[in-house]
């Protein structure tokens, strides 16, 4: 009954805000907390589902078992195990961090209200993937994040968001097909659909043809979500263009439904079938171990780093489970929790970081993340450490357990194969070290700003931008002014390719244009970074967003305060920002479309206080600075307090899970052990 | 010699063929048109009524014949008022009742003559009624020509407008040579099994030198089905019509129509030709893949709405024939599939319809911003549409597709069952493109469209229908469980 209920709260708690927002919970904020309370009472819920779990048990707890469509033989039967527990507690965990997280960083993009809607929608449909015991709600479940998920990507994704979020449906809903052809084969066959009762029989009564098939389509159904190589290139782009919550549910719980999937449905349901394929299974496991990382050596962005190596972690993950033995599908669901733990983390960093400097690409970060924000780069360390694999984190066990199950996979498999999987895999393992180091030591380590310029540059520059004589607090001129200036004169002349006019700053002559790839949108990005982190929503951005022609930017543009030259003034275009310190310089100023160079960044000053009014520092005034731009921190700043609420728990858990592997594998190990049959 | 007739068993068609009539000579003696409209929804109501005095009652069967001709042969009916016939009886009139709805403003604003109109509609509506209870070949035949006629003329009323007149003609020409084709299938099963009533059709045991003549014969008969349905390759006539025709009638088609086509396929396959059915079997097969494959696929380059409705239900057509492909093994698991996905399909599709006639875009570009203008609606549409695709939350669009899915796996045709699958994920596409529209921002500001009073009932009721069945999916599959 209480998974019931615990899947009836968030369902009707999206169903709650269908009623016009005139009569309930008018607000953006207030409905942020409505999400916050909702997802808090649903992690209170699967909570006390697992009190009294007693590890060792392989039966089904809680169960509940009622007619929803008997003409077809769909019945509502839910029920928790060793298994499913530990990822009904960590979709719940991550949900409510998420929300938590909403809180104090509301998506830019607006539609509170939906946004909250969706992320309920999508935690029903994960919680209830994980504790449906029936094939088809498993199926309608399974399906149930299809759309919310969508439509996050979809709204709420970077610039390539429409294009990844119908890749993502399109994949994800493809291989549902199969999947489902793949359950009615079981189900028509095997003349049940009830999961517990086909996990006993273990394939009796299902011929080995029936078996071999059924186990190729929900394979390939598991497969597109998990995701495994080659069927994974709906994923980076997804995980790149999801806003910060998407990326954390994706990665962390939703790529673990087609895991989850292998070990509940597939191999104790068709285990001849899993015979047939395990070494097929295996082997693009490790394909993708190796292909993960080595694609994440060749990554720039930061959160497309991130989920390429989800790709590495889930190929673990499936080669564990492609060993049909224990201890590999142990290592396989271990592995999930540590992954989903520990990349629910990285990406919200990645997010944090993104917000702060505008840009998730390595090389415009710089380095020096360390000295600049301290606190926000040693959780970024951790993360990265965690995700290598260093022992006595959450990372290792999945991986080593893996590895260790290739070494004596399941008697009917071929050895060989398997031995050459492990060495493979721990190759894998050593890359997958090369790239979290190479990301560590271009990002959090380094001198300071080291990817943009050298020092004298840097002096240059720094008087150029107004803000220090102004209204930047003292002594920072080289952390906080700087980077900001230097980025935008990095934008400059890649914008001005797309004609969107902006005259090179002076910090651009030494400014490294080669660092940029990207075009005018990652220099309005970067723009945005500096004066309030989001582009989209504070507008700073103005001018390059302008003469990229984008249209969210845009919209959110806002009136730039002058510079404190003077020389320019305050444009009524939307585009139109006076240049500042380029105006200090000459005539830019005077030019359509300049760009402030690097007023916004250097005027807002690192260390600004939240709240402080840090735009209009000109005496020009006329600024006119929202209420988000008010509250979003300086670019570059440190971690904040609000930041670790939701940092914290995923921190203790890795360690927790990572020094006392025991407890997770205590409760999976008794289940997995009657899902193989006893062996 | 005299039969006696059991007036309660064809009273739903007979109500509707008089209130026809009836309609026809009150707008010759000068009632308002308005309330021709209503008159035409309360006669179908009275009619729904009957079905569902006849649901609670046994199963009525007349037009029998007499003991003296039957010899030792099963009793041989024309018109047989079962659990089946009934199901799809109050199916048709309910959709019925939705369309006619929808066309009462259509017709003001178009200019329609509104007497033929609603005429024209219900004469095909009772054809539809006696397709559905029909038990021989020649009853069948005419019940398909008296919902085929009425509907050339319908789709050819806006005589001002010659888009319309092409799309009768080519409705009519498509349809006279699918009927041709069909007779002289009729005459081949005929000539080989000596009858024409289905219960001695599927009883007769042609020669093994006839035995041949008679599987032709049962395949020209699907042809004609085939068309009524918009398979492929009878389906050129699909978006042309639904374009060029008032958009109430082509809603008509694209449900009543078809619903009636597919009752008539099962009962001409299950009750006539179930020893043929190695031959039907992969026939139906193929068709089912081809149908929905070129559906899907043309309707992903549609850009206007109407026809984009058209494709889809092309592609629809696929899914519905699919169970029937399994050929006599678990056939009759695999019609309450059939009847299910018709049964569900026709709510969803009325409901998108509706709101395309409500809204008057015809543009796929003009729907964007929709449901910044009319929140409601633009939510009705996107949930109509997330349930054709199949998708949570629309439930009840997925338990549909798992039903059709469930029946062909049983039936031993997996590959089709795998082609269906890439299908649905076609289809997702242009469904979900279209609703994704809807919540993006408008170019340029739009006004709230105001919906007519008699198109709020219509929509409310499309939208209970799905948002009740999503939940309690039940409801009509133990009724098509019951019936079937």
């Amino acid at each position: 009954m209480i998974l019931a209920i615990m899947l009836a709260v968030p369902l009707a708690g999206a169903l709650a805000l269908l009623v016009p927002a005139g009569r309930f919970l008018p607000g953006d904020a207030a409905v942020r907390r409505y999400g916050v309370g909702v997802s808090g009472l649903t992690l209170l819920l699967a909570m006390a589902a697992a009190v009294g779990f007693r590890p060792g048990t392989a039966g089904m707890r809680h169960e509940i078992d009622l007619a929803w469509a008997p003409a077809i033989g769909l019945r509502f039967h839910l029920g928790v195990d060793g298994v499913s527990l530990p990822l009904v507690l960590l979709t719940a965990l991550l949900t409510f961090l998420c929300f938590v997280h909403l809180v104090r960083r509301p998506q830019a993009g607006g539609h509170a209200r939906l946004l909250t809607a969706l992320l309920l929608t999508l935690e029903v449909g994960m919680l209830g993937t994980f504790v449906a015991l029936d094939l088809l709600l498993f199926f309608v479940l399974f399906e149930v994040v299809l759309i919310p998920m969508y439509a996050v990507i979809a709204i709420w994704g970077g610039p390539g968001r429409r294009r990844a979020a119908y890749k993502f449906i399109l994949y994800t809903l493809l291989g549902s097909g199969a999947l489902l052809v793949g359950l009615l084969l079981i189900g028509v066959n095997a003349g049940t659909l009830d999961m517990v009762e086909l996990a006993d029989r273990h394939g009796a009564g299902l011929s080995r043809g029936v078996q071999v098939t059924a186990f190729l389509l929900v394979g390939l159904g598991l497969a597109v979500k998990a995701p495994m190589w080659p069927l994974h290139t709906w994923l980076p782009d997804a995980h790149t263009e999801a806003p910060t919550v998407g990326s954390v549910l994706l990665a962390g719980v939703l790529l673990k439904m087609g895991t989850y999937g292998f070990v509940r449905i597939a191999l104790p349901m068709a285990p001849e079938g899993a015979e047939v394929w395990a070494p097929g299974l295996g082997l693009l496991a490790v394909v993708g171990i190796v292909y993960g990382a080595l694609a994440c050596l060749a990554q720039r962005d930061l959160k497309r780093l991130i989920a390429y190596s989800s790709v590495g972690h889930m190929g673990f993950v499936l080669l564990g489970i492609a060993t049909l033995t224990p201890v590999g599908v142990n290592a396989a669901l271990f592995g999930n929790v540590a992954h989903g733990l520990i990349t629910g983390l990285l990406f919200f960093l990645a997010g944090t970081v993104k917000e702060r400097y505008g840009t998730g690409d390595l090389d415009a970060l710089g380095g020096g993340m360390l000295a600049r924000a301290p606190r926000l780069a040693s959780f970024l360390t951790f993360a990265a450490v965690a995700s290598l694999g260093l022992p006595g984190l959450a990372g290792f066990w999945g991986e080593m357990l893996a590895l260790l199950g290739a070494y004596r996979p399941d008697p009917e498999l071929p050895r060989t194969a398997f031995l050459i999987y492990m060495v493979v895999g721990g190759l894998g393992a050593v890359l997958t070290a090369a790239y979290f180091l190479r990301l560590l030591a271009k990002v959090t380590h380094g001198r300071p700003s080291a990817g943009l310029e050298g020092g004298p540059e840097r002096e240059d520059a720094v008087p150029a931008s107004p803000v220090d004589g102004d209204g930047g607090p003292g002594g920072r001129e080289d952390e906080a002014g700087l980077p900001a200036s230097l980025v935008n004169g990095g934008g400059g002349p890649e914008a001005r390719e797309d004609e969107a006019g902006l005259p090179a700053s002076p910090a651009s002559g030494g400014g490294g244009p080669e660092a940029r790839e990207d075009e005018a949108g990652l220099a309005s990005s970067v723009a945005g970074g500096e004066g309030g982190p989001d582009a989209r929503e504070d507008a700073v951005p103005a001018s390059p967003a302008g003469g990229d022609g984008r249209p969210d930017a845009r919209e959110g543009a806002a009136h730039f305060p002058a510079s404190p030259a003077g020389g320019a003034d305050v444009r009524e275009d939307v585009a139109g920002l006076p240049s500042s310190a380029a105006g200090g310089d000459g005539g830019l100023g005077a030019r359509e479309d300049a760009v402030p160079a690097s007023l916004a960044g250097g005027d807002g000053g690192p260390e600004a206080p939240e709240g402080a009014a840090r735009l209009p520092a000109s005496p020009a005034g006329g600024a006119e600075a929202r209420e988000g731009v008010a509250r979003l921190p300086a670019p570059g700043a440190d971690a904040e307090r609000a930041e670790y609420a939701v940092w914290t728990p995923l921190v203790a858990l890795i360690l927790l899970v990572g020094l006392w592997p025991k407890l997770l594998l205590d409760l999976t190990a008794a289940p997995v052990r009657a899902l193989l049959g006893g062996g | 010699m005299i039969q006696g007739i059991d007036y309660a068993a064809i009273a739903p068609p007979l109500i509707v063929a008089v209130a026809a009539v009836a309609l026809l000579l009150a707008d010759a003696f000068d009632v308002p048109g308005r309330l021709l409209g209503w008159l035409a929804s309360g006669a179908l109501l009275v009619a729904l009524g009957a079905v569902v005095v006849l649901a609670a009652g046994d199963r009525r069967a007349t037009f029998c014949l007499p003991a003296g001709l039957r010899g030792q042969g099963p009793s041989s009916c024309s018109y047989v008022a079962d659990g089946f016939t009934l199901l799809f009886q109050g199916l048709v009139l309910a959709a019925a009742v939705i369309v006619v709805l929808l066309s009462v403003a259509e017709v003001a604003e178009s200019r329609l003559p509104v007497g033929e109109y609603h005429f024209l509609l219900l004469a095909a509506i009772a054809g539809a009624l006696v397709l559905v209870a029909a038990r021989d070949l020649v009853t069948l035949v005419v019940a398909l020509e008296t919902l085929s006629l009425p509907v050339f003329a319908l789709v050819a009323l806006r005589r001002y407008d010659g888009r319309a007149g092409e799309a009768a003609l080519k409705l009519f020409l498509v349809s006279v040579v699918s009927a041709a084709v069909m007779l002289f299938g009729i005459s081949l099963v005929y000539g080989s099994t000596g009858a024409m009533h289905l219960d001695r059709i599927a009883v007769a045991r042609p020669g093994p030198d006839l035995a041949p003549v008679a599987a032709v014969g049962v395949v020209l008969v699907l042809a004609g089905f085939a068309f009524k349905v918009a398979a492929v390759p009878f389906h050129f006539w699909a978006p042309d019509v639904y374009q060029g025709a008032p958009l109430p009638v082509a809603a008509f088609l694209s449900v009543v129509s078809k619903a009636a086509g597919f009752a008539g396929l099962a009962i001409v396959l299950v009750l006539g030709f179930p020893r043929y059915g190695h031959v039907w079997g992969p026939l139906i097969a193929v068709l089912a893949a081809v149908t929905m494959t070129v559906g899907n696929l043309v309707a992903l380059r549609q850009r206007h709405a109407v026809r984009l409705l058209a494709w889809s239900s092309v592609a629809q057509s696929g899914y519905m024939l699919a169970p029937l492909a399994v050929g006599t093994d678990r056939l009759p698991e695999a019609v309450a599939a059939t009847v299910a996905y018709v049964a569900i399909y026709s709510v969803m599709n009325l409901g998108a319809f509706a709101v395309v006639i409500a809204v008057k875009i015809t543009d796929l570009g003009g729907y964007r911003g929709l449901a910044r203008s009319n929140p409601v609606t633009a939510a009705a549409l996107a949930f109509f549409l997330i349930c054709l695709a199949g998708l949570p939350p629309g439930v009840i669009g997925m338990i549909a597709k798992i039903v059709v899915f469930r029946a062909t796996v049983a039936g031993g045709v997996t590959w089709l069952a795998v082609v269906m699958a890439v299908n649905t994920a076609i289809g997702l596409y242009y469904y979900l493109a279209w609703a994704a529209r809807l919540f993006a921002p408008a170019e340029e500001a739009v006004q709230a469209r105001p919906i007519g009073r008699p198109l709020r009932p219509a929509l409310a009721a499309t939208l209970a229908g799905v948002v009740v069945l999503s939940a309690a999916p039940q409801l009509v599959l133990q009724a098509v469980t019951l019936a079937t």
